[in-house]
């Protein structure tokens, strides 16, 4: 039983409460660091660490932490390993590191790690907040990576720097600007809404039921 | 004996909205067709490229949410011809057809569909390939070159997604010496170069497909304004107000700004005036709203033209001025035939 409901809080945060599409939590990184799938990829990877440890962390402490100072704890745990996680890729790639700029400093700002420490962690024993974290890391990650994928394909003519179409390929600028992030985001936000209108559709008929 | 009841309207004029579309885009006819005489095949192309993607746009977006056709109403035809109309004729055709989309889906459908839309359907359009496509939207070619019905210029016929060719040479063998690749209003703002008004009113400059001759422009859109398809408070308040700012620019530094006149017939102003500022969707409709909206048009496109870093600003102007429109409603009710002063 324990493991059937844990595995559910994984897929959770990946498709169903997806902290993106479904949800619209962390749009500062979604937008900005999605100019390529590498830096979606990382950014996702980063979030996910933080996202993970903190909320193992929180919830091991849930019952210490006074309610009064309550989220001013967590953003020290968060902050925490934030600066774990910006050190770390900046010794592994100080490319990466300015690529991301400011935004791996921003995670701790990030409503998707505050929102999952005070709505889930603090309430639950470690093993189902860390999974749930964790699913909902990779659900932010996944979201990310579907944006940059996008954004690289048309705006670079190019997918995790590996040219796609030649040298004549025309760069749509507008992708690698700040509007191509809401034209891109809000395109998937269009696909996935028509996608769980239909299937709700068919799900409907199969089981005979008038919506 | 049956009686019906009825409110009013009693009598309608038989006007409706695809009359209306219809007209004004028979008003654009000659416009097409004096692009068509002076850039060749490619601005007929063009035009009939962006046309058709917008009319494909509109039947996929009918398809997806089960709506009967809504073609027969002209409303993406018109923003179509006038998109392509403000679009280089040297325009690759593969991005032609992307402003189209972009110009039916972000401009018109995300917001609901016809009348529903805040901005300029058109103008959406070029304002998203003019930040996709920087280079492609402001590369110029000569009017009247001498092969312009035999050949498409190079650029036109570039194959989908890929670089359009350097025009350069194509431009040397037309056996044009000194042509610089610029619009007026960038030779005006670059090098204080402006060419004379003849030119201007025949249309040998360099520009977009539809706005070369303003005098054309003008005789298209005064018909529409007599038949009464367009309000002709909008026209004659943008103009006016880019011409007294003008003037007054150019009493103050005559060396320094150019002409009224000069201001009124280069670039995009004729045709966002009288064919796109005066979108029924987009405009406000309160006679105070209706001149202010105007009025804010022709300030912005002389500020954007004179400090801004774009050399033409009518469309920026026209967008913004478009996001005014219902605040403008807002503020500027009228008053209610009884009702007292200062009260709406």
């Amino acid at each position: 039983m324990s493991a059937i409901t844990s595995f559910d809080e994984f897929l959770n945060g990946l498709w169903k409460q997806n902290p993106i599409f479904v949800m619209v939590l962390g749009m500062c990184p979604t937008l900005a660091v999605t100019v390529s799938a590498v830096n979606a990829i990382s950014m996702g990877l980063a979030t996910t660490f933080v996202l993970g440890a903190s909320c193992l962390l929180v919830s091991l402490l849930r019952n210490s932490i006074p309610k009064q100072v309550r989220i001013a704890s967590y953003i020290v745990i968060i902050a925490t390993f934030v600066t774990v996680v910006d050190y770390a890729i900046q010794a592994i790639s100080l490319d990466l590191y300015v690529a991301l700029g400011a935004y791996i400093k921003l995670i701790v700002a990030n409503c998707v790690l505050l929102g999952r420490a005070e709505a889930h962690a603090a309430k639950n024993p470690p093993l189902p907040a860390t999974t749930n974290a964790i699913g909902m890391g990779l659900g932010f990650t996944l979201g990310l990576f579907m944006i940059g994928c996008v954004r690289e394909i048309l705006g670079a003519g190019k997918l995790f720097g590996v040219s796609l179409f030649g040298d004549h390929f025309q760069p749509w600028v507008v992708m690698v600007l700040p509007p191509g992030g809401f034209f891109v985001l809000g395109f998937w936000l269009i696909v996935i809404a028509a996608f769980s209108h239909f299937s709700s559709k068919r799900n409907a008929q199969l089981k005979g039921v008038q919506l | 004996m049956s009686m019906e009841l009825r409110t009013s309207p009693h009598q309608h004029s038989g006007r409706d909205v695809p009359t209306i579309m219809r007209n004004v885009v028979y008003a654009m006819l000659p416009i097409c067709a004096f692009s068509v005489w002076q850039f060749g095949l490619s601005a007929a192309a063009l035009i009939l490229v962006v046309t058709a993607s917008c009319l494909v746009a509109e039947r996929i977006n009918n398809l997806i949410r089960g709506t009967s056709s809504s073609l027969s109403d002209w409303s993406a035809t018109i923003t179509g011809v006038i998109l392509a109309l403000t679009l280089p004729p040297s325009f690759p055709l593969w991005m032609g057809a992307v402003s189209g989309f972009a110009a039916i889906w972000l401009g018109k459908s995300l917001f609901g569909g016809l009348g529903q839309n805040p901005f300029n359907p058109a103008l959406v359009g070029r304002a998203f390939v003019q930040a996709a496509f920087p280079t492609a939207i402001s590369t110029w070619v000569p009017a009247f070159s001498s092969q312009r019905f035999n050949e498409f210029i190079p650029t036109s016929l570039t194959a989908p997604f890929m670089t359009p060719p350097d025009i350069a040479l194509w431009v040397k063998q037309q056996g044009i010496d000194a042509f610089t690749g610029a619009t007026p209003l960038a030779r005006w703002k670059f090098e204080n170069i402006t060419p004379s008004s003849m030119d201007f009113l025949t249309g040998h400059i360099t520009a977009s497909a539809g706005e070369t001759s303003a005098i054309l422009i003008l005789l298209c859109g005064l018909y529409l304004a007599a038949r009464k398809f367009l309000d002709w408070r909008i026209p004659v308040a943008v103009l006016g107000s880019a011409m007294l700012l003008a003037w007054v620019f150019h009493l103050a530094q005559p060396l320094r700004y150019p002409t009224p006149s000069f201001v009124l017939l280069s670039g995009g102003l004729m045709l966002g005036a009288w064919f796109m500022a005066t979108d029924m969707a987009t405009s406000p409709v309160t006679p105070r709203g209706i001149w202010l909206y105007g009025a804010l048009i022709g300030i912005l496109t002389v500020v954007i033209r004179y400090f801004g870093g774009l050399t033409e600003g009518v469309m920026y102007a026209i967008l913004i001025a478009n996001a005014t429109a219902s605040l403008l409603d807002q503020f500027n009710q009228p008053r209610i035939l009884g009702g007292k002063r200062g009260k709406s």
